[in-house]
């Protein structure tokens, strides 16, 4: 087999991964015998696709083939006769006779439920967030135990545990097989919705030399939520959390500097900034806004839209900013919410504003970096440098990543370089 | 004759390139772009944003239904035409076959045009 063959064919597989999971899963009601079975058949496929060309439909080859292979190892088990080897089903050319009638019995209405139970069993929620993204990308998106183990900086074994663990807590907490309704289907878009956005930000939050090895999971997250809306067509609350991802990742190339240190937002080059990822997110964003129902995924993307509609940071109307997240504290109220619609309030209403604003939160994020990030800020704008040097080094000590401890640094030499300025009375 | 090249691909997988690979399928169609520019039968090309951008509007009824999503409910998506000048189909058919070896899988429908007006976009 050539590169390109395994090229193309990893492709498919990955592609057609979630439908044939899903559906093995709903035949054999046990993800291990699932997994065994869509591992055999893509070993299969890797011999016969080459070969005979992709399947017309890659995704009911492999339940087809699956779902025998697994029969096929229980009747051998047993001493009884073998099925024949999809040599035989699929015959010459890969487009037989025999697939066409398997792909019309397989019942496409199954597929969207199959694919949604399948990332929904990833996310029970008694299930650590961490837990929960390294089981989906194991399961739902075929990565191997080491690529995972890669993207959150722990040793293989480590990750196995973790994965093993977490499987056997989905198994313990049961699968419901039965087709949803439409609450059961709600909610397990809602659960499914945040692991995904959790899934994103994984990739997206990492920074310095880690940017490499977890912006796939940005990718991953973006390719999981547009398979759901292709599924769930009206769903405002995916469409909501694909603009956002999608605006947000829209930024990725310019939110680095070469050092890979954190540019800030107002200064990012934003000729870097990419169109059709902003395009994609500004119309999906017009899609959920006819539904009326504003999810906090769609307000979260609107302000990330006029991020994106602001040829300059100057440009940025930051009123409307504000009034959006006064719309996310009211459906969604959260100390980080307020948090974050104070850096838009100290645009509009100034420092002291945005300060007043989040001095009665200093209880809830007593140790959140960002919390001390933005009230160093604030208290340097209001020529209170020994306060904002007290919140800088706070914010420091509780860094995740030496970008954000580098980032905060600049602001301290920014309050020690002007620091004489600040002894002579001030003419404001 | 002026004809258009319809792109239908499986979404899902054009959406599991990662963006070497894509940036590689853009690059060799690149090319027979250019060669059909050079020729002067190159009219404007298009790819579109994936389907989960779409909106469709049924005129079947009244007023008329606006739906999420693309048209159809097919297996493969349009990922995008061409307009291109052929003086017939089996040219047409060569040029079809051209840029599937450079981008193989799928399908293109070539269909010709009834009415066309010149792209009228700014910078078009």
């Amino acid at each position: 087999m050539t590169g390109a063959d395994m090229a193309w064919v990893n492709t498919a597989l990955t592609a057609a991964r979630p439908q044939a999971m899903g559906a093995l899963l709903r035949y054999f009601r046990d993800l291990d015998t699932a997994e065994e079975a869509f591992q055999e058949a893509s070993l299969r496929a890797l011999k016969a696709w080459p070969r005979n060309g992709p399947p017309r439909d890659p995704a009911a080859w492999l339940i087809f083939v699956g779902r025998n292979a697994a029969l096929d190892g229980v009747r051998r088990l047993a001493r009884q006769q073998a099925l024949p080897e999809e040599d035989v089903l699929v015959g010459e050319g890969g487009d037989g006779d025999a697939e066409a009638t398997l792909a019309d019995r397989l019942d496409d209405a199954d597929y969207r439920d199959d694919i949604l139970r399948l990332l929904f069993i990833c996310c029970p929620p008694d299930l650590p967030a961490t837990q929960q993204i390294a089981v989906a990308l194991r399961i739902v998106s075929g990565l191997s135990v080491a690529e995972i183990a890669r993207a959150f900086l722990v040793g293989e074994s480590a990750m196995e545990q973790r994965i093993t663990r977490a499987k056997a807590r989905i198994t313990r907490s049961g699968v419901a097989f039965e087709t949803p309704g439409a609450p059961e289907r709600a909610q397990r878009l809602g659960a499914v919705a945040a692991m995904l956005y959790l899934l994103f930000n994984e990739g997206y939050s990492a920074g310095g030399d880690t940017v490499e090895r977890r912006a796939p999971l940005a990718h991953e997250a973006i390719r999981l939520a547009r398979l759901l809306l292709r599924l769930f067509p009206s769903e405002p609350e995916i469409m909501g959390l694909l603009a956002l991802m999608l605006l947000q990742q829209s930024r990725a190339a310019a939110r680095f500097d070469a050092n890979g240190n954190a540019v800030l937002l107002e200064d990012q080059d934003r000729g870097r900034w990419n169109g059709p990822m902003i395009a994609e997110g500004l119309a999906l964003i017009d899609k959920a806004m006819r539904h009326g129902r504003p999810t906090p995924y769609l307000v979260q993307a609107a302000i990330s839209a006029l991020h994106a509609r602001a040829s300059t940071a100057a440009a940025t109307d930051w009123t409307q900013i504000d009034l959006l997240y006064a719309t996310l504290e009211h459906i969604q109220p959260s100390p980080v919410v307020t948090l974050n619609r104070s850096v838009a309030t100290a645009k509009v209403r100034g420092p002291a504003a945005a300060l007043a604003m989040i001095e009665p939160l200093a209880d809830r994020l007593s140790g959140y970096f960002h919390f001390f990030g933005a009230k160093g800020a604030y208290l340097s704008q209001l020529g209170r440098a020994a306060e904002a040097k007290a919140a800088f080094d706070r914010a420091i000590a509780l860094a995740h990543t030496p970008a954000e401890a580098a980032h905060i640094r600049q602001h301290l030499d920014r309050l020690q370089r002007d620091a004489p300025q600040r002894d002579a009375p001030s003419p404001t | 004759m002026l004809y258009a090249i319809l792109c239908y691909h499986r979404e899902d997988v054009v959406g599991s390139w990662t963006k070497e690979e894509d940036d590689a399928v853009m690059a060799k169609l690149a090319v027979v772009h250019e060669k059909l520019a050079r020729e002067g039968r190159l009219g404007p090309v298009a790819r579109l944003l994936p389907t989960t951008a779409a909106t469709t509007l049924r005129k079947d009824s009244d007023p008329p239904l606006v739906i999420d999503g693309p048209f159809a409910e097919t297996k493969e998506q349009l990922l995008g035409f061409y307009l291109v000048e052929g003086e017939t189909l089996e040219q047409m058919l060569d040029t079809a076959r051209e840029l599937g070896r450079a981008n193989p899988g799928g399908s293109y429908e070539i269909r010709p045009v009834g009415l066309y007006h010149p792209a009228a976009a700014p910078g078009a």
